[in-house]
């Protein structure tokens, strides 16, 4: 015990002579510290993913993607001499988890800016935190319309096509092209539901003759599927994650119901979906089959087009940097992102600041030109990513478009063609932008 | 199976008289003087520690405290709970409601914790007259479903509940005077992290203060009688189902008030937060630490925080790539329980009192 009383003296001899602080000065610290994150030879941004758990599969391979194509800008000598420096962390897709990685990434780590952290409870979660803390929140991995408020969250900037224009387009598509079709609608039960739901009933209001929602982590969706065949819906729009793209077919498969069906984006990756499938029905399904005929979007490459010039290049990047694996629509999409991330450094020019990168993405990023298919509408009073898809239907293992790229915006804002040539990659594969300012 | 359990012993009440004398005679007033040296430790170290160790241990906090609720309802009532989770999401949600996305108009925060603590407390009254009926591996049943159901219910009435995106929990501002105070004695600046920090470690020696007296009181020798046998207990005119209703709602209270610590802290309180993931951590927690001590909770809450960000990066440093690393952290934290299951049963608390023991006999 005597150690516990040589512990208070000490510490309350610590406190008294710290006490000799007193007052606070007035008006110190203002001083011109170098930017977080940036010395002259390195740049560090962060990011969170599922890199464990149950949305792991797929997910996961995104900042594999990323960091590929960062340490293939970075053989090329980095931008403005500076290396990328991409430090990615598991946060198992729980918010929780997330706030402390994302505290880890900023306190610790001390990254420039955060790029691509995914998932939309998961990354609300840090929404504030990296706004009050001036931290960039750059191209967030989610379709919602949470990182498009400019006013709010002024550091936080969308990337994908957000989950309404997607619906919009589908929904125009359908109105054209199936006019007599009865339309159940399948849908996540959250903001990726909700808003599709609005951009869809927009052209669709007539003709939908149910709604069905699920609740991500309830795994039966029984009652669901039996209730679209139940409504006599013969083409069903469904507007969830890629499990329950597997889990969908199989239950209608079991009851024997054969709707046309049209899966958004981010459910209708076939690689994935067939492994889900097999795993899901226990080897009785083998492969992506199933999928055939279903209709879907797209608004980047995929490694079925293994002639596109963007696949080649990204191949090309994967079989230099990658890891383990093969190339994915994943990886694809994070290489994507990365792309997007050093067109937005070099916009920011040669002395990057965290205010600045931030300003010249709203300056400079409606003209960012990329493998996507139609252009951002970044702006200094938009923060949303990009502004189209094209519909397309998967057919022998790849996809066919049956639109070309159509382009829109929230609310009533009408869909038009996208113009303009397919950009091509440049010849070294590293953007080329000028600073913004 | 709560008889294998460690019994915090009693016996050496005399020896320790005369060994310490200058301790206080009275066991709050001993209580008391040990929080206020933690609190001076916890000054010191939260001041002189990066802010992101101060996050940590602003997490740290809130295990802690259901941790130590849990250990009072496990470790000496001996009932089991899987389902602490669910009641740390009631006193998230609460805070969530009652403070609001923007915090404007809303109440002082302590008015809000407490209030977080009474409405877990209720439900926790309704769990335990339930829970009292049950034993062992029906209580375990019986608490899982709790931990499943709950989050459901916050998915369920989605308009008030903000559904799986959750509701989101306005941070509280740095006050005035505590920015100045510190200012004065250290001359540091409080950013929010260390505020929260100060915040969940404040609220957690209250806790373990008011739990220790409580263990070391009447109530206290009550519980352990109920959970050492409950026919002795009931002859000696101890109402079994009353007196395992109060463990779990003191225990519930505990668990509500780290939930509000939980969604002041992460600012979001969402049902992929409060998954049967968090009932077993903080189950783990408080078997890895020591069942049925306080120190035992703290040990394995300090676990829970910074096992898994110190393995991801050793394996990042042994040149694993991240994804690896991060698989790598669930793996180790697995070894390292079935390891002190099978080698130190009693915990890691277990382990040094009977090292300490075996060194005060052979002086």
């Amino acid at each position: 015990m005597k150690a516990t009383a040589l512990c208070a003296a000490l510490a309350a001899a610590v406190l008294v002579s710290a006490c000799g602080a007193g007052g606070r000065p007035e008006g110190g610290g203002a001083g011109t510290e170098a930017e977080v994150g940036i010395t002259p030879t390195s740049v560090k941004v962060g990011a969170h993913f599922p890199l464990t758990g149950v949305a792991a599969p797929g997910y996961s391979e995104i900042p594999t993607g990323t960091k590929a194509y960062f340490d293939f800008v970075n053989a090329a000598g980095g931008i403005h001499g500076r290396q990328i420096e991409y430090v990615f962390r598991d946060d198992a897709y729980n918010p929780t988890q997330t706030s402390q990685v994302v505290n880890e990434l900023v306190l610790q780590d001390q990254v420039f800016a955060m790029m691509g952290g995914l998932g939309t409870p998961t990354h609300s979660a840090v929404l504030d935190h990296l706004n009050s803390e001036g931290v960039p929140d750059l191209f967030v991995s989610s379709g919602s319309l949470l990182w498009d408020q400019p006013a709010e969250n002024p550091m936080t900037f969308g990337w994908q096509p957000d989950y309404e224009i997607e619906a919009k387009i589908i929904g125009q598509y359908v109105a054209q092209n199936f006019p007599q079709a009865r339309v159940g609608l399948f849908l996540q039960d959250d903001d990726l539901g909700r808003d599709a739901e609005i951009g869809a009933r927009r052209y669709l209001e007539n003709q939908i003759v149910a709604a069905e929602r699920y609740t991500p982590g309830n795994t039966d969706v029984a009652p669901q599927i039996a209730a679209l065949q139940a409504a006599g819906a013969d083409l069903v729009i469904g507007f969830n994650v890629p499990s329950y793209t597997a889990l969908s077919q199989l239950q209608s498969l079991r009851l024997n119901y054969r709707p046309q069906w049209i899966y958004s984006n981010i459910g209708s990756d076939p690689a994935l979906v067939g492994s889900l499938l097999a795993r899901f029905s226990e080897g009785a399904v083998t492969d992506a089959g199933l999928l055939e005929g279903v209709l879907t979007t797209e608004y980047l490459p995929g490694v079925d087009t293994p002639d596109n010039p963007w696949t080649q290049l990204f191949q090309r990047v994967w079989d230099a940097h990658g890891g383990e694996g093969e190339l994915t629509n994943y990886r694809v999409y994070g290489m994507s992102e990365a792309y997007t991330f050093v067109q937005a450094l070099q916009a920011a020019g040669p002395n990057p600041t965290r205010e600045g990168i931030v300003d010249a993405v709203e300056r400079a990023g409606g003209s960012f030109t990329g493998p996507w298919a139609a252009p951002f509408r970044y702006s200094a009073d938009r923060h949303a990513g990009i502004s189209g898809v094209q519909v397309t239907r998967i057919a022998g293992g790849t996809t066919q478009n049956l639109t070309p790229v159509l382009v829109t915006d929230n609310g009533d804002a009408p869909i038009r063609e996208a113009t303009g040539a397919p950009t091509q990659p440049p010849a070294d594969g590293i953007p080329d932008v000028q600073p913004a300012s | 199976m709560v008889q294998q359990t460690d019994r915090p012993s009693t016996r050496s009440a005399p020896v320790r008289e005369r060994r310490f004398r200058w301790r206080p005679r009275s066991t709050f007033a001993r209580h008391g003087l040990a929080v206020v040296i933690a609190l001076v430790v916890v000054v010191l170290v939260l001041e002189f520690t990066s802010p992101f160790r101060n996050s940590q241990l602003a997490t740290m906090s809130y295990y802690a405290i259901a941790a130590a609720g849990l250990t009072v309802l496990t470790g000496l009532n001996g009932q089991i709970s899987l389902g602490h989770g669910a009641l740390m999401a009631v006193g998230a949600y609460t805070t969530g409601l009652l403070l609001g996305p923007e915090g404007e108009g809303a109440l002082p925060l302590p008015l809000v914790m407490l209030a977080a603590a009474a409405v877990t407390a209720l439900v926790g009254a309704v769990v335990g007259a339930a829970a009292a009926r049950l034993h062992g591996p029906y209580l375990a049943g019986a608490t899982l479903a709790l931990a499943v159901a709950v989050p459901g219910l916050a998915i369920y009435f989605d308009h008030t509940l903000g559904g799986e995106q959750g509701l989101r929990i306005a941070s509280p501002d740095v006050p005035g005077w505590f920015d100045a105070t510190i200012w004065f004695l250290f001359a540091h600046e409080t950013p929010s992290a260390k505020y929260l920090a100060y915040l969940g470690w404040g609220t957690l020696l209250l806790v373990l203060l008011l739990l220790a007296n409580l263990m070391a009181g009447r109530v206290g020798r009550v519980w352990r009688a109920v959970r050492d046998d409950e026919v002795a207990a009931e002859l000696a005119g101890i109402r079994l189902g009353r007196v395992r209703v109060l463990a779990f709602v003191v225990s519930a209270a505990c668990a509500g008030l780290a939930g509000a610590v939980l969604g002041v802290v992460v600012r979001l309180a969402a049902p992929s937060g409060f998954t049967i993931v968090l009932s077993l951590g903080l189950l783990t927690a408080v078997v890895v630490g020591g069942l049925g001590s306080l120190a035992g909770a703290l040990l394995g809450s300090a676990l829970l925080v910074f096992l898994p960000p110190a393995v991801t990066n050793l394996g990042i440093g042994a040149g694993l790539d991240g994804t690896q690393a991060a698989q790598l952290a669930p793996f180790v934290y697995g070894v390292v329980l079935i390891l002190v299951m099978l080698l130190a049963p009693t915990g890691v608390v277990g382990v040094l009192k009977t090292v300490w023991g075996r060194r005060r006999r052979t002086r």
